[in-house]
């Protein structure tokens, strides 16, 4: 069976997508070089009316892209960098997400926002390195966080389908990732049905994206003194509060894992909704950046923000010794 | 969709369907103002004077065209065909409103009479009707959008993006700037350095300037954008002067704020658009139109009052066109 590429599988979906539905479009900016990898030889293939290529207006082509999807069409929107969804929060919190509320369901905004690059490479500067999820989760805007090429293939052409806007963060610490799938098994993945990436008796680790692969290989090396669960939500919002409870009942610890700043992130809501809703027979731990993390132009101090696989061993310890 | 009491959507562009757009305006707009001060509805934003706007642009649109409007948009929902005591009961919170209640004052939408919307966020109608034109054009036919945005708006970086997509990509939008020398309080020649023609020649989008209280004027010059556009030529920018007699919002009829001086406010009623087009009319002919609004409008107040409100039980049942419904704000409900 062959090796699938993470990047790959989104440009598969994307490539998929576009050949069963006229009205799905991709824009943004650099685009026709695929300089993200993720669009490459769809300009080839479907010709630059189906693969826009923006000036820099991010402001400007979102707002477009909603116009286009309030008459019928589906556009993907790529930004490279995911601090240009601070730049577009307006058009994507304030105009698209609420066209339906607005019009009593008159209207749908397919539109899908596709960040290739999210998260930190280290060393690119405090302004090229955020991990902007939990903004949209509170502001009721769906999120898709594949960590793996298959979710990645199956999240995004669900999030393309999907009849409301949806950003869909592709960690840049996931692109690496490569996956032996046979191409039948590519298929669509439903939005807010978690996974479970490891079974286990003791504890369940809540990881997201890329920090999946972490907790999968400290799940490996605690495994002759704790059983752990490793739950992937796979999509933010809608979550798998089910699934999570499902997990959590059995285990009754709860870790979770986040690689977004610490105040009002997902690891804080999925811990105070565990505590309010499930059967905890431990106090829960998270671990996340620091409120604030943006530093980032030298790698040795990027790297000590990000959560890591000894905080997480730590972690899981503590929680099993039920303090 | 129309109650049939309705007059229904405006089906010619002579001076009696202007006069009649013009005045249908107005008094759903008087009334609607009666139903605030009575705290029916909570406020407006009044586009009374400026009514020449949209009846002149809209009369130089079809039914299939597309408009995006702003927060002044109770006459460009009229202008085009919205029923009015479907808007009227969109104000007022009902289900039988428009939007079903969700949009109300500042955002009604009406797919039935192609308004896409009203965006609060100043300016940024004209991107997504950018992005709107750009996608008819992609379906082959010659429709149209429009969007209209005040003077304000001119200042907006959404705005200023959107004027080089559609000269760039020669999208068939036109962008009107109803410009009522008015930001809120702004002044006009306080917040606007250079010029809104300015502003559209520099991305090579043809633009002019022309009166906005006379529709016929309006009419004309929308007229002359939209056959451009139509035929491929791509967009324009129609910048009209204007003016609205009532506050920015109907809470300056409370707190009486202090930035206009009667006498211009008296200069510019001089030039009301409703008295230059009565102008062009028989006698006889308006009193029939003004007597089938008055009809209209007690029947569109009457039947709006007598709606259902929306249940608050599910405030936000349309949030998502696949019906998913956020948690709750506490959690053991």
């Amino acid at each position: 069976m062959p090796k699938l590429h993470y990047l790959k599988a989104m440009n598969l979906a994307l490539r998929d997508e576009m050949t069963r539905d006229p009205a799905v479009f991709l824009m943004g900016e650099d685009i026709n070089l695929a300089l993200t990898n993720v669009a490459t030889g769809l300009l080839h293939k479907f010709g630059p009316n189906r693969v826009l290529e923006t000036p820099l207006s991010e402001q400007g082509f979102t707002n477009f892209a909603t116009g286009a999807a309030l008459t019928g069409r589906r556009p993907v929107v790529e930004y490279q960098i995911p601090f240009l969804l601070m730049l577009v929060l307006e058009q994507i919190v304030n105009q698209a997400s609420r066209f339906s509320l607005m019009s009593g369901g008159q209207f749908r905004v397919p539109v899908t926002y596709l960040l290739p690059a999210s998260g930190w490479k280290p060393g690119w500067g405090a302004q090229h390195s955020d991990q902007p999820y939990p903004l949209f989760v509170h502001m009721g805007v769906k999120v898709v966080l594949p960590a793996t090429p298959r979710d990645a293939y199956g999240l995004l052409t669900s999030a393309i389908r999907d009849d409301d806007p949806v950003v869909v963060f592709a960690p840049a610490a996931a692109h690496g990732v490569q996956e032996t799938v046979a191409f039948a098994d590519l298929v669509p993945i439903p939005l807010g049905v978690g996974r479970v990436h490891r079974a286990g008796d003791d504890v369940t680790v809540v990881a997201m994206g890329h920090l999946v692969h972490d907790a999968l290989a400290v799940a490996e090396d605690l495994a002759d003194e704790v059983s752990v669960e490793v739950f992937d939500p796979r999509t933010l919002h809608p979550f798998d509060w089910a699934g999570l409870a499902a997990s959590v009942e059995r285990t009754g610890r709860l870790v979770v894992l986040d690689d977004a700043n610490r105040a009002c992130g997902m690891a804080g809501e999925i811990i105070a909704t565990a505590s309010e809703e499930m059967r905890l027979v431990a106090p829960p731990r998270r671990i996340t950046r620091p409120d604030g993390a943006v530093l980032g132009s030298v790698p040795a101090l990027d790297l000590a923000m990000q959560p890591n696989r000894e905080q997480l061993a730590a972690a899981i310890r503590r929680v099993m010794k039920g303090v | 969709m129309t109650t049939g009491e309705a007059p229904g959507p405006p089906t010619g562009d002579g001076h009696a369907q202007l006069y009649r757009t013009i005045r249908l305006i107005r008094r759903f707009e008087e009334r609607a103002i009666e139903l605030v001060q009575s705290g029916d509805i909570p406020g407006i934003h009044p586009c009374i004077g400026q009514e020449a706007a949209a009846a002149g642009v809209c009369a130089a649109l079809r039914p299939d065209d597309v408009v995006l409007s702003n927060h002044r948009g109770h006459g460009h929902l009229l202008a085009k065909g919205c029923d009015p005591g479907r808007l009227m009961a969109e104000i007022l919170g009902r289900v039988t409103g428009v939007g079903r209640g969700g949009g109300g004052s500042l955002h009604p939408a009406d797919l039935d009479s192609g308004v896409y919307g009203a965006t609060a966020t100043v300016g940024h109608g004209a991107a997504i009707a950018t992005g709107v034109g750009w996608a008819l054009a992609q379906e082959g036919g010659d429709r149209v959008a429009v969007a209209f945005f005040g003077d304000g708006a001119v200042n907006q970086g959404a705005l200023l993006e959107s004027f080089n997509l559609a000269a760039l990509w020669r999208v068939p939008v036109l962008l009107v700037c109803e410009n009522n020398l008015y930001a809120t309080t702004l002044a006009a020649h306080v917040g606007n350095a250079g010029s809104v023609v300015g502003r559209a020649e520099a991305f090579g989008i043809p633009a002019s300037t022309v009166d906005g209280q006379d529709p016929v004027v309006v009419r004309d010059a929308a007229r002359q954008a939209v056959d451009r556009a139509r035929a491929g030529g791509g967009p324009s920018v129609l910048e009209l002067l204007t003016y609205r007699y009532q506050g920015h919002h109907t809470f300056e009829l409370k707190t009486h704020l202090l930035y206009r001086d009667k006498a211009e406010v008296a200069r510019w009623q001089e030039r009301d658009p409703l008295r230059i087009q009565a102008e062009r009319l028989g006698a006889q002919e308006r009193e029939l139109i003004d007597a089938e609004i008055e009809a209209t409008l007690e029947e569109a107040v009457r039947s709006a009052l007598e709606s259902p409100e929306p249940d608050p039980a599910d405030p936000l049942r349309y949030l998502y066109a696949d019906g998913l419904r956020t948690r709750g704000g506490v959690s053991y409900a």
